[in-house]
């Protein structure tokens, strides 16, 4: 009986790190497949979609993964096969600049509307 | 003065949208990449479809001749309509139509040949798809066609008509 | 037939009406008396009737499956369902304008009579900027989108609607959508008018408020309608995509809300004159835009209309004629008075409205940008990029957090100029919402520095708000239930996204899975035949660790006309959680392809954002009261 438990704890303890990995190996591979668009599907990314191309990416984003590679380097295989329009986060390079900048450019700009809008008047009011 | 400054920027931004746009409507929407820099074809081990022993890509594209890959599959509708031309491609004396059967079963794709005629002087299986994503393809019927330098020079997708294959033959002329 | 002929005349009646409607005015324009001529009242309401008429025909025509015509043929089919054919008639491009018109001669119609008290040039001049828009949408349905077309020789047989537009929710989308969205088109006018007659001020803010309030809670409704439709439908799970549709959409919403804080202002201290009508203009030019970006064919998306690149330029032209001439107008007719009182003071009512225009508008430029930045990129430089989800929410999820704050503070500030009010009372409620936050979230999520500070923001509002309601007693009830509904929207979203979970497999009939919270049985397949469609049914029972078994019975579809396939998820509902679970097809074998989601609080999302709506009504409806 005591073997038994020993045996079962020691078993718990070696399944129990692998269970930990798997799930942030599935979390892992589910957001990256969440950022690849499925090419011949209307707006799905490839882990919505159970169409044909979605189920060779997802063998080849499994297969790069296991191979090491970076989330990085996974969407650059991919990119350059298929073009930056296979990745749905349009990343910061020198065609996204402006798409970065822009909108936070606005909001520094409202806020300096208001600023000036309001501290003028606390500067004339004392 | 700064009203008029105000709107003089705001009448060449709003000039500058219309502009966009109006070029936008006339740009196809088929989000089809072009072959910008022209790859090289990937390396790749695969299956040869009558022999079951697997063939090294560097010895399938050999030949000092034009090559065209075409992705098809029994299961594919469009590649019948587009296999007569096809088989008229094949007695071309400058290339080679290598078959790359997607996604498809085995018994299935060789009554596809049996009946249709083969047009291929090789044929590899790419079970689960992934080969045709190391060649950047969408799906199927998908072909593309590889130059002297074992570069892609240019991809078609969809079924090929008479058009693209009048195009096809002065490339390979 | 005939129903086709009647139509289309009652189109043409309605156009001949619109000018006649523009030149009867212009006449009563100078006119000395008080009122406007009856002859308009009744015009614009015949005007209406003739829109009712030829949307009554081309619902006729679908109804009983009048082939010979085109719209009918191309977007219908006789063994569709009677309420399909009926909501048919709005689900297609032609269809949808007349919908589009419907709303435009109501909206004037209701627009003339509701105002009798106001002054008789601003109500004319509503009238007329109305009309531009109306007549334009009329040109644009008779030269390049006309429902009622003939086909000859007549087909048997429809082309069918695609079956995922099959669905209840979607059927009543876009009326309800169209009502505000449309309805952005009187706050248009009205605001075009009223700067023409000097007439931005206290009384007109009361007055437009309505207006905006009742477009605003349509909106609303409408998009979440829209929501309910794709988290149903379309098999995954999801509710929003940052789909270029639910963009376009969105966009109109954000600067509505923004103009309904302006109003606020304007009602109170006649101030933010210009800021009042830029909204106003930029609200329905996100309208017209929107419409252009889904009907000319320039963006691909979930859910486009037929696309045509001739009906693309007619919208450009027609939206940049609208641009120019309300910015024309608005130019030439402006004038700056009471500069003085345009400056607030620092902490004050006026001045947390402000903030909460900043953040709006800075969430509609991203979302604007987002949409619209991939067709600038392609014409000027041919690269082809996406902009997804992970776009908008980089940019938009951090700035929630001081959003949420300075929403929970605002309300309580005076007008004018503000102190806050109980401190410590707000100090302690904050450092409550941060602790309850910690410990709900501490073993649930790895994010958890991020994920608390998002959370504790949610639930300080939620708990300011909460407290306003019920202990404080405020006179505008509507805006705090309204601010209680959008905190509850946010924890909703959170804890949703926070807590959900997902499993995929393949598995076969009589085969069981084995996962960690419980294991799920595909007990049997069966088919079923409709009238449209052949239908695969899933039997599962799934049982989670206490031994309960739940049944859900997806569904694979095949559907006749056109030929699609769909899986139709089964979920079950309750307050707790959503249990989603849709199947699919695996290729060349038994197996299938299942998704099992647990999504808790799922449902909460939509009571939140009835509670939205609802607060609006109040708002709407008191109104009436006080009056």
């Amino acid at each position: 009986m005591k073997i038994l438990k020993i045996f079962m704890i020691l078993f718990l303890f070696i399944s129990f790190p692998h269970l930990k990995s798997d799930e942030k190996n599935d979390e892992f591979k589910s957001k990256v497949l969440k950022n690849i668009r499925c090419l011949i599907c209307q707006g799905q990314s490839v882990y919505d979609s159970e169409s044909d191309f979605a189920f060779s990416i997802k063998l080849i984003v499994n297969r790069k993964i296991n191979e090491g590679l970076k989330e990085e380097q996974i969407y650059e295989y991919l990119r350059e096969k298929y073009g930056d329009w296979v990745i749905y986060d349009p990343g910061l390079n020198k065609n996204t600049y402006f798409l970065w900048l822009l909108p936070l450019l606005l909001f520094l700009f409202g806020g300096a509307i208001i600023y000036k809008k309001t501290i003028t008047n606390k500067i004339n009011k004392t | 003065m700064k009203n008029k400054l105000s709107s003089f920027v705001v009448i060449i931004f709003l000039s500058f949208c219309f502009v966009v746009f109006y070029k936008g409507l006339n740009n196809p929407n088929t989000y089809s990449p072009k072959i910008k820099d022209k790859k090289n074809i990937p390396i790749f081990e695969a299956k040869d479809f009558n022999s079951n022993s697997y063939l090294n890509s560097e010895k399938i594209f050999e030949e000092d001749i034009f090559y065209i890959i075409n992705i098809w599959a029994s299961w594919c509708v469009p590649c019948r309509t587009e296999h007569p031309l096809l088989m008229g491609l094949s007695k071309n004396q400058s290339v080679k139509l290598i078959g790359l059967n997607y996604r498809d079963n085995l018994n299935n794709a060789k009554k596809f040949i049996n009946k249709f005629g083969n047009p291929y002087s090789q044929i590899i299986i790419d079970e689960d798809g992934t080969l045709s994503v190391e060649f950047g393809a969408f799906g199927v019927p998908e072909t593309f066609i590889i130059d002297k330098n074992k570069k892609i020079i240019k991809k078609i997708v969809g079924p090929i008509n008479k058009e693209i294959v009048e195009e096809i033959k002065l490339i390979i002329k | 037939m005939l129903a086709n002929q009647i139509g289309y005349y009652s189109l043409i009646l309605g156009l001949l009406l619109s000018v006649l409607l523009c030149g009867i005015s212009i006449k009563d324009f100078n006119n000395s008396s008080k009122q406007i001529n009856q002859k308009v009242l009744s015009l614009s309401f015949l005007q209406l009737v003739f829109v009712i008429v030829s949307f009554l025909s081309l619902i006729f025509s679908f109804v009983n499956s009048d082939f010979s015509n085109e719209t009918v043929f191309n977007n219908s089919h006789t063994t569709k369902p009677l309420f399909y054919k009926i909501s048919g008639t709005w689900g297609n491009h032609e269809g949808s304008l007349l919908l589009w018109l419907l709303v435009l001669t109501l909206f004037i119609f209701l627009f003339l009579i509701k105002s009798r008290e106001q002054p008789k040039k601003y109500r004319i001049l509503t009238l007329l900027f109305q009309q531009i828009i109306i007549i334009g949408f009329f040109l644009f349905v008779l030269l390049t989108s006309n429902p009622f077309n003939y086909l000859f020789p007549i087909p048997i047989e429809g082309l069918g609607l695609n079956p995922i537009l099959q669905d209840p929710a979607l059927a009543i989308h876009p009326p309800i959508l169209y009502l505000g969205y449309v309805g952005t088109s009187i706050i248009f006018s009205s605001s075009l008018a009223a700067v023409t007659q000097n007439y931005i001020s206290k009384e007109w803010g009361q007055h437009v408020k309505k207006w905006v309030l009742v477009s605003w809670v349509f909106l609303t409704l409408g998009i979440m309608l829209g929501s309910i439709w794709a988290y149903y439908e379309l098999g995954w799970g999801g509710f929003w995509f940052w789909d270029p549709v639910e963009n376009v959409s969105l966009m109109p919403w954000l600067t509505l809300t923004a103009l309904l804080h302006c109003i606020i202002v304007l009602e109170r201290r006649a101030a933010l004159t210009s800021w009042v009508v830029i909204l106003s203009i930029t609200t329905f030019t996100l309208s017209m835009c929107g419409t252009f970006l889904v009907r000319s064919g320039i963006l691909n998306s979930v859910h486009t209309f037929a696309n045509d690149p001739t009906r693309g330029i007619f919208i450009l032209i027609f939206l940049f004629v609208l641009i120019a001439l309300s910015l024309g107008v608005f130019f030439l007719f402006h004038n700056e008075n009471n500069k003085s009182s345009n400056n607030f003071f620092w902490l004050s009512r006026e001045t947390s409205i402000l903030i909460n225009n900043w953040f709006m508008m800075y969430f509609l430029s991203v979302v604007l940008i987002g949409t619209v930045y991939p067709i600038f990129l392609d014409v000027i430089s041919s690269e082809k990029i996406s902009v997804g989800p992970p776009f908008y929410q980089k940019l938009i999820v951090p700035f929630l957090i001081p959003f949420l704050l300075f929403m929970s503070l605002g309300p309580r500030l005076k007008w004018v100029k503000s102190k806050i009010e109980n401190k410590y009372s707000l100090i302690i409620t904050f450092i409550i919402s941060v602790i309850l936050t910690f410990f709900i979230l501490k073993n649930l999520t790895t994010d958890l520095l991020f994920y608390t500070v998002l959370v504790s923001v949610a639930f300080f509002l939620f708990f300011t708000t909460l407290k306003e309601l019920f202990i404080k007693k405020l006179n505008n009830t509507g805006q705090t239930v309204a601010h209680l509904g959008f905190s509850l929207l946010i924890l909703s979203i959170l804890f949703n996204s926070i807590l959900s979970s997902e499993i995929i497999t393949n598995i076969k009939v009589g085969e069981k899975y084995n996962y960690s919270e419980g294991e799920i049985f595909f007990k049997k397949a069966e088919e079923r035949k409709e009238s449209n469609f052949n239908a695969i049914i899933g039997h599962f029972e799934i049982k989670d660790k206490s031994g309960k078994i739940i049944e859900l019975k997806p569904e694979i579809r095949v559907y006749n006309q056109p030929i699609i396939i769909t899986s139709e998820a089964d979920i079950k509902t309750t307050l707790l959680d959503d249990k989603f679970l849709a199947m699919n097809l695996v290729k060349g074998n038994e197996y299938f392809n299942i998704r099992y989601q647990v999504k808790p609080f799922m449902v909460w999302i939509w009571i939140s954002v009835l509670l939205l709506s609802f607060g609006g009504l109040m708002s709407l409806l008191k109104k009436r009261y006080e009056k």
